[in-house]
């Protein structure tokens, strides 16, 4: 074994500097910036929600609130059309984007051949995904309220709201069902199926639970949007439960309205809406995370 | 050997092998309606251009580009009229700012946290609890930022009631989820083998981080950031609410301004008719949002598609 | 350079029969000119080296080839005297016919019962499914190992249980041929001697084409071997071709190519 020319077992000592304890100090403290960083936007979470509680919450239990139709004064009345509004948009638009964005995902994934016009429907996809909800505003202005003659109706702004919810549904719906095992295809396919019974017996099955989450997830961001709304033509005062051909409202219309509105008071039935509003997409996003932890197939 | 009973000479009877002309039919049919899904986004993209620009063009028959693109004013709806796009775009820039200079400190933060230091069973508390941030609707941000932020800030700040600071200031926690998960999905992708040779080094975590792993997932962090500012460009209601409508070419940001889709807000909700000049800058204004936002989303796509070939 | 082997075989009725055929892979010639006759209620083993295409050619007996993106068929591939490459030809309607079971097992996260069922209903059985299910897992030597269990999921069975299942999942369509790719090499010896004597008792009713690495598994169950190789090309490039048929005793012992001959002794000892 060569001679070793130092005295201790402490190697390289004369060649490094015995700087660790400094970096490691260091360290340390990114590590504490770095958890401040997370933490501090749960802060401001729980201070919203926490403002928004206490300034909201009376209003919200006052009896009415969610069955009467609003009135001048904010210490009286409901916002039941705002309310029955944003469930008739969710429910349209859960009928109308889920199948399309389904099937769309499914023809990405199972049909298309790997050509470039496939390539161009993915970016596409994917920057729709990145269009302000305004911009949507504006085509559904163009081609429901004008075009096929809706006017600023309940339809128009559901369609509106459709059309905003299609790209992350099929996004997700992709993922989920490029997730589904090739292995599984092959063994259907070999007993002599064809692709739609294999897709509706075996594929589709599969992918559910992930093709669910992110309808739950674009759906409770359709239902939180109010800037397509506003240049649909949504109204901020209505006093009946619309049809799907009259002017409409939903609730972050209502809130919007509410903030908007000086006189003391109206704060308070703003935070009200909001905290139904929030109650809805986090129950929402709730079965969104039970399902993804209890449905998924174990492999 | 035992004599097979099921096949005797050349009397095994093979059932039709060939097509017929319903399966084929049934599975064209099946592949003809999903096709037709997949086009409803070709058309939804071609909508939005053709009905945008269709109305743009209209618009610039009556005011010309260096109009738009030189006048630093934006008056449409006063008596002297003014269509500089300048302050609607300062607006827009000044509020993108202040929020990105909250979302990525905080967005990074967080993802180096949870990736790095966190212990499984902490993260997996934390995680869905930044996803409920995310799914915040904005009007409670615009909410917030005017009714709290606003006024807390005025004890110690010359703000307006309306100012570009508080509103940036909540468009930055609205955003911090997306830079958040993004650059998470980024940083978790770097294959532990990559950590592993610089920790066997004598390199203490934090340089680790820094000079290693951040590096690695640049792409991936990068597209997240992009994605932050088109949707802080695009961003209405918490602008709408708590920035003002003023439009204003002005870097103070305690001042009100109004950015682009807060324009477009106020016009929609406003009484200009339809073939109005004025109706028409909804559309010009649209079309300038539409083509920020189409640049910097193609710019985080192929910037996050690159990251993704490194790693499969 | 056509690679017909150097010792063609006939049979009266074979199940297949391949004139010339070539299989390429997104342009690239994987598997060349394949002359080669299937008997009926045998068991053929393909043995070869990796990338000689002994899995290519089984693939193609059943169309499975089709899902492979860039993957084509040359040549005519006659089942029972119809060529299957005919583009009349509905490749459902052959898979029917032509059963496989894959390397790894891959029962259906569903029951048992309904593993087996599967299949049959979407073809429109109009027998009765419970006796069907009972039928086709006797056969494959597992119903009294799961008899009681139909409703659990498949997935939650053993290795040996799983490949098992598979093979009583394709007997449920009724096929007259069992395609198999390398049917043991994901299981323990226990489970694969299981599977090779389930082999051994199902080839009266059935013709068995097996893809095997191991030499030793073709002797045990195999009555006819082909023996295929890789090649270097003119250009440098390696192809797949088939070197050799013969009875399975006759490859093993006294082969009729050096080439088989170099292959089997080089793997011994």
């Amino acid at each position: 074994m060569a001679q070793s020319t130092q005295s201790d077992n402490s190697l390289n000592s004369a060649e490094f500097t015995d700087n660790i304890d400094g970096r490691e100090k260091v360290g340390k403290v990114f590590e504490i910036l770095f958890l401040i960083g997370l933490l501090v936007g749960l802060f401001v979470l729980a201070l919203m929600l926490l403002n928004i509680g206490h300034d909201g919450l009376s209003s919200l239990f006052r009896p009415g609130f969610l069955t009467e139709t609003p009135s001048r004064f904010p210490e009286r009345g409901g916002i039941r059309p705002a309310i029955f509004g944003s469930v008739i948009l969710g429910l349209i638009v859960i009928l109308v984007a889920v199948p399309i964005g389904v099937g769309a995902a499914l023809y990405l994934e199972e049909y298309a051949p790997k050509k470039w016009w496939t390539a161009f429907i993915e970016i596409n996809i994917s920057n729709l995904a990145g269009v302000p909800s305004i911009v949507y505003g504006l085509l559904g202005l163009g081609v429901f309220n004008y075009l096929l003659g809706f006017g600023a109706t309940l339809i128009s702004g559901a369609l509106t709201l459709a059309l905003l919810s299609l790209p992350v549904i099929i996004v997700t719906a992709r993922e989920a069902i490029r997730s589904v095992p090739d292995s599984l295809r092959n063994a259907s396919y070999g007993l002599g199926t064809t692709k739609w019974q294999t897709i509706q017996n075996h594929v589709l099955p599969y992918a559910i639970p992930g093709i669910l989450t992110g309808v739950i997830i674009s759906v409770s961001r359709a239902l939180g949007d109010a800037a397509s709304l506003v240049v649909i033509g949504a109204v901020s005062f209505l006093t009946f439960d619309p049809g799907l051909f009259q002017r409409f409202m939903a609730l972050p219309i209502q809130i919007f309205s509410y903030i908007t509105r000086p006189e003391p008071g109206f704060a308070n039935v703003a935070a009200a809406s909001i905290l139904v509003l929030l109650f809805v997409i986090f129950a929402l996003n709730g079965v969104a995370i039970y399902i993804r932890q209890h449905f998924t197939i174990a492999k | 050997m035992t004599q097979t009973t099921d096949y005797s000479d050349n009397s095994f009877a093979l059932p039709s092998l060939t097509k017929s002309a319903s399966d084929d039919i049934q599975e064209k049919f099946i592949a003809a309606i999903l096709f037709s899904c997949a086009l409803v986004s070709v058309f939804t993209t071609f909508g939005i251009i053709f009905i945008i620009f269709q109305e743009t063009f209209s618009f610039f028959q009556e005011v010309s580009l260096a109009q738009f693109f030189l006048d630093t004013r934006w008056t449409p709806l006063f008596a002297q009229r003014h269509f500089g796009i300048w302050p609607l775009l300062n607006g827009t820039f000044s509020t993108s700012l202040v929020a990105m200079a909250v979302a990525i400190p905080l967005g990074l933060s967080s993802a180096i946290y949870l990736s790095e230091y966190a212990k499984p069973k902490v993260a997996a508390f934390l995680r869905p609890a930044v996803e409920l941030l995310a799914g915040i609707p904005t009007v409670v941000h615009g909410y917030f930022a005017l009714l709290f932020v606003t006024p807390a800030l005025r004890n110690f700040l010359p703000l307006e009631v309306f100012n570009a600071l508080s509103a940036g200031l909540m468009m930055g926690i609205m955003i911090t989820p997306t830079v958040g998960s993004i650059s998470l999905d980024a940083i978790q992708s770097v294959p532990r083998s990559l950590r592993e040779g610089a920790y066997a080094l004598g390199v203490t975590k934090v340089e680790t981080i820094f000079k290693v792993v951040l590096p690695a997932a640049l792409s991936g962090i990068s597209a997240s950031i992009i994605l932050g500012i088109s949707r802080a460009v695009g961003e209405t209601m918490t602008v709408l609410i708590a920035a003002g409508q003023q439009p204003r070419l002005t870097l103070n940001l305690f001042e009100s301004v109004a950015t682009l889709t807060a324009f477009m807000a106020q016009i929609s909700g406003g009484d200009s008719p339809r073939g109005s000049l004025n109706f028409k800058t909804l559309y010009a204004v649209g079309a300038v949002l539409f083509v920020i936002t189409l640049a910097l989303n193609l710019a985080s796509y192929i910037i996050s598609h690159r990251f993704k070939e490194k790693y499969e | 350079m056509t690679a017909q082997s150097t010792n063609f075989q006939e049979f009266e009725n074979p199940v297949f029969t391949a004139e010339g055929v070539k299989v390429y892979y997104s342009g690239f010639l994987a598997l060349l000119d394949v002359y080669l006759q299937i008997p009926k209620n045998q068991i053929i083993a393909f043995i070869g080296p990796s990338g000689c295409g002994k899995s290519t050619l089984l693939r193609c007996y059943n169309r499975m080839n089709d899902l492979i993106p860039g993957a084509k068929v040359e040549g005519i591939l006659n089942y029972h005297n119809v060529n299957i490459y005919d583009p009349s030809i509905n490749s459902v309607k052959l898979r029917r016919q032509v059963g496989m079971v894959f390397q790894r097992p891959n029962p259906f996260p569903k029951s048992i019962y309904e593993n087996i069922t599967y299949a049959p209903k979407a073809n429109g059985y109009k027998g009765n499914l419970d006796q069907l299910v009972e039928e086709s897992l006797r056969k494959a030597a597992i119903w009294n190992e799961v008899k009681d269990k139909l409703k659990e999921k498949g997935t939650a069975l053993s290795g040996g249980q799983q490949q098992r299942l598979c093979i009583a999942r394709a007997i449920a369509m009724k096929p007259d041929v069992l395609l198999m790719d390398e049917p043991c090499s994901a299981l323990d010896p226990i489970s694969t001697r299981q599977v090779e004597e389930l082999c051994l008792q199902l080839k009266g009713q059935y013709t068995i084409i097996m893809v095997t690495h191991n030499m030793q598994q073709a002797t045990r169950v195999a009555d006819w071997t082909a023996f295929f190789n890789t090649f270097q090309d003119e250009s440098g490039k390696r192809r797949g071709k088939l070197v050799e048929f013969s009875p399975t005793e006759k490859l093993f012992n006294d082969p009729t190519t050096k080439e088989a001959a170099d292959y089997i002794s080089g793997r011994f000892g």
